[in-house]
């Protein structure tokens, strides 16, 4: 494997990776707080209708950005009401939301247009388009990490640069401020939080629209961002992988930012099984790299590489003690 | 309980009484959807013609899961519909069990060989078409490697593969072709994002000629190829018109001409295997507005040459599925 195949990967990875990052901060915030949420892969399908959609009718990326993050929340409310206000079972609510989404999602899209439940295609300023980073063109002389700036780093869309500057802001905001302190504290121990005379309620309900935030912008990054518009079922599961890139990374924001890169990059190598023949010596079936992801999360699980030990409180209702 | 059966048994009569004078056509689309822009789609006009002729009406209906086919084909057959036609290789099991239950019902299959007395099973010679767009792809290409994105891996789409990289050998016996599937479940059929991610792979390692035989997938290639400003050929119906001065041409399989035969007629539809190939029409490739810039005289007639032997039976192109090898691409 030469230096521009690596680069070209290393490329391919970044771009795979942001909607995985983006939907496991999304997942970690909201199962820090105590409510674990199978329903990232509908928020993303959701926003990311919402956002082709909105992109094509008014022309700007960012007010469909706008309309994906909006759309994402009307669902993390949803789930929010059913799990902390109605204390439901937070993994029923969560695949119904899946379900919700993959039909409601073809259904606007083929009210609206007409065109079996795709978005029209996006052109222009409708879409996000590729950033070129300051002194990439000089920097780009300099020998093996000059090409890597200019190629890997550089020339993405925004949203890949705000998923990338979310991963120390999620840091700061749990483990640096006095929310991030309580928003712990609710996932392990809500009586605790209570009895302080902070409402665990507002704070579960805070870290789910967080939740819904975040999936919306993973959800545009892939309707305007990667691609041009929305298509049926378009996240393909990456909502569950990001799930088991959470686990992976033990709920804490850096690992999963190399959970979600180490994903991306099985993802952006099962791309090139030319490249795999040539450096094992031998044929990997490219299935075999696509479940990668999932065999090493159970590996995880099964606690040979330390342990995964998830939020005390998590998929539990709170119910105040009368 | 033997009450209710019997009640249940003279619905069933009714049904099928009442069903009988009616004798509509029907049409199932299969999971893709009525719009797909590609298969069904092509499906679905081939029946509007048939309506816009003749004045006739006819049932259709749409799958949203699996489980829903056997359910579907039994109540189109016991409403009366005749012939019943169904887009799909995947009904294949299931009209192999229902089709012997009504033996008075006409059924029509399309991309499946099912081998009952009341089906007729239409085909087409993929292959055939491929090997067009696969001419075309070499002539068009610069640097002498061309792409080639499967949807979910099966045969199938190995016949499209095994085609194309035929009619790339046939031009230019030194050009590359790099092959990808986007994976080996259904959910491969509706990955834009992964199929722009072949392509990007595929254009990085010099292609700048890319045919996506991949449904929704597909979407997302031909987008990469308009991106990186390769070249793209489409799929099924003519997709030309999504990328103008992108999408060199598209491989046509006219699942229109199937449907619109199968309905013209009636009852009477002919069981047997019904081989859809360049010589009769069932396939070809796209030439309109959209892509006229960008395919030469010389492409056009060296194309429609092979064509003609093709049609003749002068030149054979290969078939995958008749052994499961293919000589001018290793999987």
């Amino acid at each position: 494997m030469d230096y521009a195949t690596l680069l070209q990967i290393l490329d391919s990875t970044l771009r795979l990776a942001t909607p995985l990052l983006l939907a496991c901060l999304a997942g970690l915030f909201s199962e820090r707080a105590g409510i674990f949420d199978i329903g990232l892969e509908g928020k993303m399908l959701m926003a990311a209708m919402a956002s082709g959609a909105v992109a094509f009718l008014t022309g700007s990326a960012w007010v469909g950005l706008m309309a994906g993050i909006g759309a994402s929340m009307v669902l993390a409310v949803i789930h929010g009401l059913a799990s902390i206000t109605f204390r439901g079972n937070q993994l029923i609510s969560g695949v119904a939301l899946n379900f919700l989404a993959s039909g409601i999602t073809v259904l606007v899209a083929e009210d609206l247009f007409g065109q079996g439940g795709r978005t029209p295609p996006l052109e222009g300023a409708a879409r996000f388009q590729a950033l070129t980073l300051p002194l990439s063109g000089t920097l780009s002389e300099v020998p093996l990490l000059g090409p890597l700036y200019a190629e890997v780093v550089s020339g993405h869309t925004a949203l890949v640069y705000v998923a990338l500057l979310t991963v120390p802001l999620t840091w700061w905001v749990l483990f640096r401020t006095r929310f991030g302190l309580r928003l712990r504290a609710v996932g392990e121990n809500p009586e605790s939080v209570d009895t302080a005379g902070i409402s665990v309620t507002r704070l579960r309900y805070t870290a789910v629209l967080i939740t819904g935030v975040l999936c919306g912008i993973a959800g545009a990054y892939m309707a305007t961002a990667l691609q041009a518009g929305f298509g049926r079922e378009m996240t393909a599961g990456r909502g569950y992988i990001a799930l088991a890139a959470l686990i992976f990374a033990k709920w804490r924001p850096w690992h999963a930012l190399y959970a979600c890169l180490l994903f991306g990059f099985l993802q952006a190598l099962a791309l090139r099984p030319d490249v795999i023949e040539a450096a094992a010596g031998f044929k990997v079936p490219v299935p075999f790299l696509d479940a990668l992801p999932y065999v090493l999360t159970v590996i995880v699980l099964a606690g040979f590489v330390g342990k995964a030990i998830p939020p005390r409180a998590g998929g539990q209702p709170y119910v105040k003690e009368r | 309980m033997s009450y209710l059966k019997s009640i249940l048994g003279a619905a069933a009569t009714l049904a099928l009484a009442s069903g009988a004078a009616l004798a509509e056509p029907a049409l199932i689309f299969d999971l893709g959807g009525k719009f797909d822009k590609s298969f069904n789609e092509a499906a679905f006009n081939g029946a509007e013609r048939w309506k816009a002729e003749t004045g006739g009406t006819y049932r259709e209906l749409e799958m949203q899961s699996e489980a829903q086919r056997e359910q579907a084909l039994r109540r189109l057959a016991e409403a009366g519909s005749n012939p019943i036609v169904m887009t799909g290789f995947a009904f294949g099991d299931v009209l192999n069990k229902v089709a012997p239950d009504y033996p008075d019902t006409k059924f029509a299959i399309i991309d499946m060989v099912v081998d009952q007395p009341n089906v007729k099973s239409v085909v087409f010679n993929e292959h055939e078409g491929s090997y067009l767009v696969g001419m075309m792809a070499a002539m068009a290409s610069k640097t002498g490697t061309v792409g080639f994105v499967g949807g979910m891996d099966i045969p199938l789409i190995r016949k499209f593969a095994c085609g194309y990289a035929q009619g790339v050998k046939a031009v230019n016996p030194d050009a590359t072709i790099i092959a990808n599937m986007t994976g080996t479940t259904p959910a491969a059929w509706n990955d834009p994002v992964k199929g722009g991610e072949l392509a990007k792979a595929q254009i990085a390692q010099g292609a700048d000629v890319i045919y996506a035989a991949a449904g929704g997938t597909g979407i997302g290639v031909l987008q990469a190829a308009a991106d990186e400003g390769k070249l793209s050929i489409g799929v099924d119906s003519n997709q030309n018109y999504l990328h103008p001065g992108s999408v060199l041409t598209s491989m046509l399989k006219r699942v229109d001409n199937a449907v619109y035969e199968a309905f013209k007629e009636g009852e009477n539809l002919q069981p047997g295997v019904n081989v859809m190939g360049i010589a009769n029409g069932g396939v070809g490739y796209a030439l309109d507005e959209h892509n006229a810039s960008l395919v030469t005289e010389e492409m056009k007639a060296a194309v429609d040459a092979a064509a003609a032997k093709i049609a003749s039976g002068e030149l054979q192109v290969h078939d995958y599925m008749s052994d499961d090898s293919c000589p001018a691409l290793s999987f």
